[in-house]
C-alpha cells in the first residue's frame, strides 16, 4: 500500500467561524494505482491534495506515505519528503520563467543534493518526448509541451506517486487528451498517478474515483 | 551543483530586472566609493603631515615665546624670548649642537616692476642645516655677516620665480619693504606644506631683520639642534631649567614659553589625522548603510513578487535554509558587485581630486579597500537577512495560491 491515510481532519478558521475542510478521511492507495479525486469547489479536495503532497499537515489522524508515517514531520522533512516521494502536476504547469526546460526538470535533483544532474534531466525530457526542446525557457514552448516539461520534473526524482491537481485545465482538449494519454503510459509502467478534478470527462480516464462533498468521502471505492 | 545554479539564477533574475537591480546597487557603490576616498584623502593628509615635520629636520627642539598649550601665538607678541637666552642655551644647555635665533614677519619684496609679498625669516646660517634646507644656487650667508647687519639674503625657488622670472638672481639687489638687499642664493625646493610654503620664503640674518626690516627687539622661536645620540627629553629639561632660571620663574609659576619636539608633533598631528579620517570615514558609511536599506527594500519587494516562484520550488523540495541562501546570494550579488564597482569608483576618485584641488593629497590603502569592501559585503548579509528569512518561511500553500 502506497498511500494509508487514517480519519484525516483539517480545519479553517475563516472571518471567525471554523470551516472543517477535512472532515475525517479515510483512504487507501495502491501502487500502480490510477485514482481520480473529485468533488465540487469547496468540497475540501485541494486540502486533501495538499496533505497527500506533504504541502500541509493534517490537524489529527494519520498518513501513512510508501511506510513512512508522515503525519507529523518538521517543514524541512516534509520537504525532503515532497522532493523525494511526490511528483507535483500542477493547472498552471508552475514552472520556473527564467530557466530552461532541462534546468527546470533538473532541480529537484540539486534539492536532493546532487551534483550531476542534467543527464538524468535530459533522459526525464526525452520520456516526455521533448528530447528538441531542452534549451528552451517556458515561454518558448506550448502549453501542451510545458506540462510535459513539468511532468518531467515531476518524474524525475522517481517519486512514489504523480500528484496532479487539474493537470489538463489550462489546455484546450486535444493537447489534454495527450496529456491524459501520458498518465495512462506512466502508468501502465506501474507508476501511482493521482489526479485532483472536478471534470468527469477527465476523472473517466480513471478506473477508480473518489468524491468529496463537505470534507467527507461520499462515493468512495468504486472501482470500475 | 545548487550553490552555482542559485548564483546563476540569481545572477539571471537580478539582470531580467537590470534597472530595478542597479538602483538597488547605486546606495552601495556610492557609500563604498564615499568611504574609500575619503580615507584616501585622510591618509594623505596624514602622510603629508609626516612628511612636513619630517621634512623639518630630526633632532629638532622648538622654543617659542609663551604658555605651552597656546597654538597660533603669533611670534613677536610675547616679549619673554630674548638673544641673550637663545645664546646662553648654545653656551649652557648640555647636548645642544646648535641653534638658530629667529624672528618672522611677512615683507613687501620689489624686483624692477616685480612685487611679490611673502614671508621673512630673520636667522643665522645654521637655520639651513637643522631645518634641513639645501643652497640650490649660490651660497649661504655668513657669521661676518651676521655681526655686520649685512643685507643680504637668500631666496626661496618660488619667491625667485616670482620676481626674476627666468633671470638669474644671484647678485641682483631687490627692495624689501624699501630697504636694498642683495640676494646671496636660492634655496633647493622642498615643496608645499600646507599651513606655509618654505619655498616661497625669503631668510635673512637675524640682526638685519631686528633692528632695520621688522623692528623687534625679542625672538619669535629658538630652533635648537640636539646633538647626535643625546636624549632629546633630558636636553628638552635642562634647556627648560635654565630659561626658568634666566626667567627667574618660581616654582608653582608656569614657563613663561613652550618647547615642543619632534615626536610631540608627530603626535599630535598623528592624532589630528586620525580624528579626520574617522570623520569622514564614518560619514561615509552612513551612506553605505543607506545603501543597506535600500537594498532590503528592494529584496522585500522581490521576495514579494516572486513568492509563487518560492512556492514552486518548496513544493518541489527546497528547505527553509536553501531558500534563504538563495535571496542571501541574490542581495550579496548585488552589495558585493556595488562594491566592487564602488572601489572602482573610489578608487578613481581618490586619484582623480588631486588634479582638481591641491587642498588634499590622496593616498588609496589596501586595508582602506578591503575594510570597504567587508563593509559592504556585511551591509549585503544584515539587510539582505531579513527579506530571505521572509522568503524562507513562507508557508507553501500560501505560496502556491499567490497570483
Amino acid at each position: 500500500m502506497i498511500i494509508h491515510a487514517e480519519n484525516l481532519v483539517k480545519t479553517y478558521v475563516l472571518g471567525g467561524s471554523t470551516v472543517r475542510a477535512l472532515d475525517g478521511i479515510n483512504l487507501d492507495v495502491q501502487e500502480g494505482e490510477m485514482l481520480a479525486i473529485m468533488g465540487p469547489s469547496g468540497s475540501g479536495k485541494s486540502t486533501l491534495m495538499q496533505i497527500i503532497g506533504c504541502l500541509d499537515r493534517p490537524d489529527s489522524g494519520q498518513y501513512v506515505l510508501a511506510g513512512e508515517d508522515v503525519s507529523q514531520l518538521s517543514k524541512d522533512q516534509l520537504a525532503e519528503i515532497r522532493n523525494r516521494r511526490i511528483g507535483f502536476i500542477f493547472q498552471t504547469f508552475n514552472l520556473l520563467p527564467r530557466m530552461n526546460a532541462l534546468e527546470n526538470v533538473e532541480l529537484p535533483l540539486l534539492y536532493a543534493g546532487m551534483s550531476h544532474a542534467k543527464d538524468r534531466a535530459a533522459e526525464a525530457l526525452r520520456t516526455v518526448g521533448l528530447d528538441d526542446r531542452m534549451r528552451h525557457t517556458p515561454n518558448q514552448l506550448s502549453g501542451g509541451q510545458r506540462q510535459r516539461v513539468a511532468v518531467a520534473r515531476a518524474l524525475i526524482t522517481n517519486p512514489a506517486i504523480l500528484l496532479a491537481d487539474e493537470p489538463t485545465g489550462n489546455l484546450d482538449s486535444k493537447t489534454g487528451d495527450e496529456i491524459m494519454a501520458l498518465f495512462h503510459t506512466l502508468n501502465e509502467k506501474g507508476r501511482t498517478v493521482i489526479l485532483v478534478t472536478h471534470e468527469a470527462d477527465i476523472a473517466r480516464h480513471c478506473r477508480r474515483q473518489i468524491h468529496l462533498r463537505d470534507g467527507r468521502v461520499v462515493d468512495g471505492m468504486k472501482v470500475g | 551543483m545548487l550553490f552555482w545554479t542559485t548564483v546563476k539564477a540569481s545572477l539571471k533574475s537580478l539582470l531580467a530586472s537590470a534597472m530595478r537591480s542597479f538602483l538597488a546597487m547605486l546606495g552601495i557603490i556610492i557609500g563604498v566609493a564615499a568611504v574609500i576616498s575619503m580615507l584616501a584623502i585622510g591618509t594623505g593628509a596624514k602622510k603629508s603631515i609626516m612628511d612636513r615635520v619630517t621634512a623639518m629636520g630630526t633632532n629638532l627642539l622648538v622654543v617659542r615665546p609663551g604658555q605651552s598649550g597656546s597654538h597660533g601665538v603669533m611670534s613677536g607678541t610675547m616679549q619673554t624670548l630674548s638673544l641673550a637666552d637663545a645664546l646662553a642655551i648654545a653656551r649652557e644647555a648640555p647636548g645642544v649642537r646648535r641653534i638658530a635665533p629667529c624672528v618672522g614677519g611677512s615683507v613687501q619684496l620689489k624686483y624692477m616692476s616685480q612685487n611679490s609679498r611673502c614671508r621673512v625669516t630673520g636667522t643665522t646660517s645654521t637655520y639651513l642645516p637643522i631645518r634641513d634646507f639645501k643652497i640650490a644656487q649660490g651660497r649661504a650667508f655668513t657669521e661676518p655677516e651676521t655681526d655686520a647687519y649685512a643685507r643680504v639674503a637668500l631666496l626661496g625657488p618660488v619667491t625667485v620665480d616670482n620676481l626674476f622670472g627666468v633671470n638669474d638672481p644671484i647678485g641682483q639687489d631687490i627692495k624689501m619693504n624699501g630697504i636694498n638687499f642683495t640676494v646671496v642664493g636660492v634655496l633647493k625646493a622642498k615643496g608645499d606644506q600646507g599651513w606655509f610654503n618654505p619655498d616661497d620664503q625669503i631668510l635673512i640674518p637675524y640682526t638685519t631683520a631686528m633692528k632695520q626690516v621688522l623692528g623687534l627687539d625679542y625672538l619669535g622661536e629658538v630652533d635648537v639642534h640636539v646633538r647626535e645620540g643625546e636624549d632629546v627629553n633630558k636636553v628638552l629639561d635642562s634647556i627648560t631649567a635654565l630659561l626658568r632660571k634666566r626667567h627667574r620663574l618660581q616654582p608653582g609659576t608656569p614657563d613663561d614659553f613652550n618647547i615642543r619636539n619632534q615626536a610631540d608633533m608627530i603626535e599630535t598631528f598623528n592624532q589630528m589625522a586620525q580624528t579626520f579620517s574617522i570623520l569622514l570615514g564614518s560619514i561615509a558609511s552612513i551612506s553605505l548603510l543607506v545603501g543597506g536599506i535600500g537594498i532590503m527594500n528592494i529584496m522585500l519587494v522581490t521576495v514579494t513578487e516572486r513568492t509563487r516562484e518560492i512556492g514552486i520550488r518548496k513544493a518541489i523540495g527546497a528547505k527553509e535554509r536553501s531558500i534563504l541562501l538563495q535571496f542571501l546570494i541574490e542581495s550579496m550579488i548585488i552589495s558585493g558587485v556595488g562594491g566592487l564597482i564602488g572601489v572602482g569608483l573610489g578608487v578613481a576618485a581618490a586619484v582623480a581630486i588631486p588634479y582638481f584641488t591641491t587642498q588634499f593629497v590622496t593616498l588609496v590603502e589596501v586595508q582602506g579597500i578591503l575594510l570597504a569592501l567587508s563593509f559592504s559585503a556585511v551591509v549585503g548579509i544584515f539587510f539582505g537577512f531579513y527579506p530571505a528569512l521572509r522568503a524562507a518561511r513562507l508557508d507553501p500553500v500560501e505560496a502556491l495560491r499567490y497570483e
